[in-house]
């Protein structure tokens, strides 16, 4: 790891004070499970670190009218003690529990989470996020692609989202706010979440000098969600394809529905195509399944990853009939 | 800068009075030219309304409550609470294998948490309590119940992985002293043992949570 200026700001003003204006100059740190890492294999090599662990604006979870207001650094452990969580957002306790290690959830913060980068084993090897050797010959295409994206990969970035915690905000209807020493502005959790085109460009909403600082959660109000995950190994390593969904119902038929999956795609993927397939029929074996094909169908799996397709359906289904009470 | 800097060279010899290849190593100091060739600032000042101190990215004074003991340390930044354990304070009883927060060989318990050693800065874990596999072992010559209870269990076999899962044994019945067999399991999910002694670990860790409640091991 390159050797970096280091500062604990006790404040968020502080802490804009110190950021640099291009990526590169100063790193957040929150936990430190990911950013440790990536400076160890020289990824990030910032000037400054920027440690968010003094911070007390960004600590806690708090109930308001419009919502769970979850601060930036709250923890993933925080995040499944909380009793609201898991009294009203199984999806959220399911995703962050899919962090199966106990030692990334007392360090990991639900902010670090969503800011994590991909696992894309080229960009870890220092090729890009968009995978290119030298003479911008793209890698994964003819590489090793297995874990890599089956859908949204029709342009340059093929690898996926990393963050579990990303579709369950999304299909919850997060709201974030993202602050700098200019104010603060607030993003929805489905648009943070951005797909590259050229190389310089980052995977989330976020410029050099923000610091995301609170995740609003709306009132779960009888909303039905759920979390299913496939996974190759019970412990320590992210998820092969996940499903987060919400829904909502009138009588015994599905009045609206959120389909968010997750490790499939540059990005959580939302899908339109499955809440379509949902919305007025009842919820069941046989509508959880035209839903999941329904999310699939535009999928364009890469020469080693077809499989995902079939893992990314059983998840469609399994976490609409956990949200259903029916599985 | 080659990899190998991350172990940081630029240090005094802490806590150990003896001679020990690492003190030697440390003695005829390996560097400190990686240190010297930095820049002084390596961004521009920080902006007037921000009240907090930049520190590094040479040695500035770290002190870390370990076992009980607070060590004073002079290390960068940089040096992860694994190396300050390691190579700065002798206590090597955390082991270093993957170094990226996905084995679990380091763990060690910080403020009540197990944590990865690998994972966290050393300058992160000032004022907070650290345990470490040392200290387990050396409570008035009587093991914690523990290490004793994989010693019984043969709860090993080429021991790399093992003061890695006995911290996280030992934080997880902190926490949970009366855990079933599927709780456990869950429990130790941030450890991995290539050897395969998982079903010993297991048992182990049921017997100490007996044992720790003040029963009588099976
Ligand atoms: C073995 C292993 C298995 C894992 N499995 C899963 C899994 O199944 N699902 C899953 O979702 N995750 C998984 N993770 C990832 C883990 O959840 C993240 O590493 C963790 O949540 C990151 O949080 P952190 O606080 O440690 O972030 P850090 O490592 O401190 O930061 C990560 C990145 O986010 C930026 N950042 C952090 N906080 C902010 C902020 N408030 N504002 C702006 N930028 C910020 C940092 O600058 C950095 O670039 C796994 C990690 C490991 C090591």
């Amino acid at each position: 790891m390159q050797a970096f200026e280091y500062a604990k700001p006790a404040t968020l003003k502080e802490a804009f004070g110190l950021l640099g204006a291009q990526w590169g100059e100063a790193d957040l740190l929150a936990g430190g499970t990911d950013l440790l890492s990536l400076m160890k294999d020289y990824i990030h090599k910032p000037k400054r670190v920027v440690s968010l662990t003094g911070v007390k604006e960004l600590k806690g979870i708090k109930s308001s009218s419009d919502g769970l207001h979850i601060g930036a650094m709250v923890t993933l452990e925080e995040l499944l003690g909380n009793a609201q969580v898991r009294k009203e957002y199984l999806s959220l306790v399911q995703a962050a529990r899919g962090v199966t290690s106990p030692q990334i959830r007392a360090m990991g913060t639900v902010g670090g989470d969503l800011c994590q980068r991909p696992r894309c084993w080229y960009f870890r090897n220092g090729f890009g996020l968009l995978a290119r050797e030298g003479d911008g010959k793209e890698l994964v295409p003819n590489g090793e692609n297995r874990y890599h994206a089956i859908l949204g990969n029709s342009g340059p970035a093929k690898f996926v989202s990393a963050s579990s915690l990303g579709p369950a905000l999304i299909a919850l209807g997060a709201k974030l706010t993202i602050a700098s020493g200019s104010g603060n502005r607030n993003v929805d959790a489905d648009k943070f979440f951005l797909t590259p085109n050229d190389p310089a460009s980052r995977e989330v909403d976020l410029k050099p000098n923000e610091i995301l600082t609170e995740i609003v959660v709306p009132p779960a109000a009888g909303t039905k969600n759920a979390t299913y995950e496939v996974r190759q190994k019970e412990a320590l390593d992210w998820p092969l394809a996940t499903a987060s969904v919400a829904l909502k119902t009138s009588g015994s038929t599905v009045s609206s529905a959120k389909v968010v999956l997750g490790h499939v795609a540059p990005t959580p993927w939302n899908s339109a195509e499955a809440a379509q397939a949902l919305v007025g029929k009842p919820l069941n074996e046989s509508t959880a399944k035209a839903a999941a094909e329904a999310a699939l169908a535009g999928a364009t799996p890469l020469s080693q990853n077809r499989y995902k397709i079939q893992l990314a359906k059983v998840a469609v289904k399994r976490a609409l009939l956990a949200a259903a009470g029916k599985a | 800068m080659s990899k190998i800097d991350s172990e940081d060279h630029g240090k005094k010899h802490p806590g150990k009075k003896g001679f020990s290849r690492r003190s030697f190593l440390q003695g005829i100091g390996i560097s400190g030219g990686a240190v010297a060739s930095l820049p002084k600032g390596l961004l521009a000042e920080p902006q007037a309304e921000s009240g907090a101190r930049v520190m590094g990215p040479g040695p500035v004074p770290v002190s870390l409550r370990i076992n009980g003991k607070v060590h004073n340390l002079n290390i960068e930044p940089r040096v992860t609470l694994l190396d300050a354990l390691r190579n700065h304070l002798d206590l090597t009883g955390a082991k270093k294998v993957c170094d990226r927060s996905v084995c679990g060989t380091c763990t060690v318990i910080v403020a009540g948490h197990p944590v990865y050693a690998c994972g966290l800065l050393a300058i992160e874990a000032q004022g907070k309590d650290i345990q470490t596999i040392e200290g387990l072992l050396s409570t008035h010559g009587k093991a914690h119940p523990v290490p004793t209870a994989f010693v019984e269990n043969d709860a090993q076999q080429c021991g790399f992985c093992t003061p890695g899962f006995v911290m996280a044994v030992k934080a997880f019945l902190d926490k949970h002293p009366n855990p079933t067999m599927e709780q456990v399991k869950q429990g130790l999910g941030g450890n991995l043992c290539r050897c395969g002694t998982y079903i010993g670990v297991r048992q182990a860790a049921l017997d100490a949570a007996r044992e720790m409640r003040g029963g009588k091991r099976a």
